[in-house]
């Protein structure tokens, strides 16, 4: 577990072999942590069948009803390996399908959050003085408004929301947070030698703050923007739990799980599957987070 | 910043593409004559300048307006709401900072052993469990197969038929299934960071004197470095406030609390647009002062921000 690397630091490669680059290193770092890969290879996984099935399967799988009465609900079995849904739905190709959404929404969304965080916060960071405490009083205010309960007015107002706007919702309500993260370092590496060098060389603003400034601030980032999507997968399931994120006939995690209550204890296995694949998702998305926090030496960052 | 977040508020609603009256949902066959009648009545024909100050100007006196579902006004509605929320935060913050705190520093302790790892590696589990999800497994358990424990709501049909010590105990046993569906994800994360900090802070010296003096490791862990590691964790419980809410939320979805989750949900439902932006705008009240808690508890923990 990630713990143990906490008791055990690695400075071995802190001091960086035949002028390997911090990204090297750091990538070695990563393919030791064993909780770290575990994580990559069930997230590859999920991802690969999440993408390729689609391409080898009859179009319409994720919503076929081939017979309504007779295979309603049927517990797993070898033409239905997960079961069936209350709507004879196969719950293994429903799974599916919830995979490819609840993972680009997440993705997607965290690259919003991710994006505009970052450009504002360099911006504010970098400019300081009055327009930077003016910037990060508006990104304190916004971050003590509880995000879900942002999201169910946001999804409220703009009923029905569909699913490019879920996307931009939870990354226009994700950024607060990554915005901070980047002011700080922006804030401190603007008075550092190496940007006065650049600018002694004649280097503009921009060029400084693209060139110099800003590969800083990716690896950060980068932690920041995983257990964002960690984050944005439950949330996602959460509000379509409450019926306000993915709306059918499209397939999420949430939906099938709150579908699935209804019939709970005696057809168990839209629940439990649905379930499952939420968690081991996550859980595969946190070892991940922690695995390059620790291999980047991001420690600055809160622990989820 | 509550008047920043009032404003954002105000701006959501403007920017949202119609208004209560305009819908086809809300109310279908509404004539336009009508529609204008109660665009004035309700002030939306005016310039959206005045309708700013009015907003700002109401919300400072704690008027956020009339709910649509209930009919009553938004502050009422959420005042019976935000107690019943608040109990089963309080409730579920105080349990999880005292188990998380204990099992980081029990961790810390043995820091790099089996029960470590085999902690360490459960609260990580546990910390990616959604909220729901835990929130339904435990229903499932101590409701349907084990009933223990009620499913729901915040007092029994009994309740006022009760002692008042059954009240309590009908109180405590309704409160017990939420709060610890809370309580148990916030444990796992504030275990982790507690440990975490338990070790940033044992390399410092005066770890070093302590264990010169001949103190036991243990008490090294639990009496001097505990002390100073609380310090990040106190300002760790301020900072997930909106993210307990968050979870607040959909635990009070799953058991029928009658809180201000539950006000939301049922709002979304009801296109209540008064109700969901006045929950929010409390929400955020809530966190500022809980942050101002929290910034008072950091200075009685820690000497050196109160010299300042």
């Amino acid at each position: 577990m990630t713990s143990v690397s906490l008791s055990q630091p690695q400075v071995a490669d802190d001091v960086g072999v035949g002028g390997s680059s911090p990204w090297e290193t750091a990538l070695r770092a990563l393919a030791r942590d064993r909780s770290a890969m575990l994580g990559l290879v069930v997230l590859g996984v999920i991802a690969v069948v999440a993408i390729v099935t689609p391409l080898i399967a009859p179009g319409d799988y994720c919503i076929a009803q081939p017979d309504i009465i007779r295979l309603k609900n049927i517990p797993p079995s070898a033409a239905h390996p997960l079961g069936t849904d209350k709507f004879s739905r196969d719950v293994l190709a429903r799974l599916i399908c919830g995979a490819r959404v609840s993972l680009a929404i997440a993705f997607l969304s965290v690259l919003v959050a991710a994006t505009v965080g970052t450009i504002y916060g360099a911006i504010a960071g970098y400019v300081g003085g009055i327009a930077d405490s003016v910037l990060m009083r508006a990104v304190d205010a916004l971050l003590a408004i509880p995000r879900v309960l942002l999201l169910i007015a946001v999804a409220t107002l703009w009923n029905p929301l569909g699913i490019t706007g879920l996307v931009l919702v939870l990354g226009l309500t994700g950024w607060f947070g990554v915005s901070r993260l980047v002011r700080t370092l922006v804030a401190s590496a603007r008075h550092d030698d190496f940007v006065a060098a650049a600018r002694a060389l004649g280097a503009g603003d921009v060029r400084i703050l693209v060139h110099h400034i800003l590969p800083r601030v990716v690896s950060p980032v980068l932690v920041a923007g995983t257990l964002g999507i960690g984050n944005v997968i439950v949330i996602e399931a959460g509000l379509t739990y409450l019926g306000m994120g993915v709306q059918p006939p499209h397939a999420s995690w949430g939906s099938m799980f709150y579908d699935g209550i209804e019939y709970f204890p005696s057809v168990w296995w839209v629940c439990v599957f649905a379930g499952a694949a939420l968690v081991v998702t996550v859980l595969a998305v946190n070892l991940v987070a922690d695995g390059l926090r620790e291999a980047l030496d991001a420690r600055q960052l809160p622990a989820r | 910043m509550i008047f920043i977040a009032a404003s954002l508020s105000f701006a959501l609603i403007h920017l949202a593409p119609g208004d209560p009256f305009s819908g086809s949902i809300t109310s279908p066959g509404l004539d336009p004559e009508t529609a204008r009648i109660r665009r004035s009545q309700y002030g939306l024909d005016r310039s959206l300048l005045q309708q700013y100050v009015t907003f700002i100007g109401n919300v400072v006196v704690g008027n956020l307006g009339q709910s649509i579902r209930h009919g009553r006004p938004v502050s009422e509605v959420l005042g019976i709401a935000l107690p019943r929320t608040l109990l089963l935060m309080g409730t579920a913050l105080i349990l999880s900072f005292a188990a998380g705190v204990a099992l980081g520093a029990w961790q810390a302790a043995r820091r790099g052993s089996r029960a470590d790892r085999v902690a360490g590696a459960t609260s990580l589990v546990v910390a990616s469990l959604p909220e729901f999800w835990l929130g339904l497994v435990l229903l499932l358990v101590f409701t349907y197969k084990l009933p223990l424990f009620p499913g729901g709501g915040i007092v029994g049909y009994m309740h006022d038929s009760l002692s008042p010590v059954g009240q309590l105990i009908d109180r405590v046993r309704h409160l017990a299934l939420p709060s610890l569906t809370l309580a148990v994800l916030g444990t796992a994360t504030i275990a982790r960071f507690q440990r975490a900090a338990l070790l940033d802070v044992l390399p410092h010296d005066f770890v070093r004197t302590a264990r010169a003096k001949g103190v036991a490791e243990r008490w090294v862990v639990y009496r001097h470095a505990l002390r100073n590691a609380l310090v990040p964790t106190i300002v760790l419980a301020g900072l997930s406030l909106p993210t307990l809410f968050g979870g607040a939320v959909f635990v009070e979805s799953v058991f029928s609390w009658p809180g201000m989750g539950l006000e939301a949900a049922a709002a979304f439902a009801a296109r209540d647009y008064p109700l969901v932006v006045g929950t929010a705008l409390l929400g955020a009240v809530i966190v500022v002062i809980g942050g101002m808690i929290t910034d008072v508890l950091h200075a009685a923990v820690d000497p050196r921000v109160r010299a300042r």
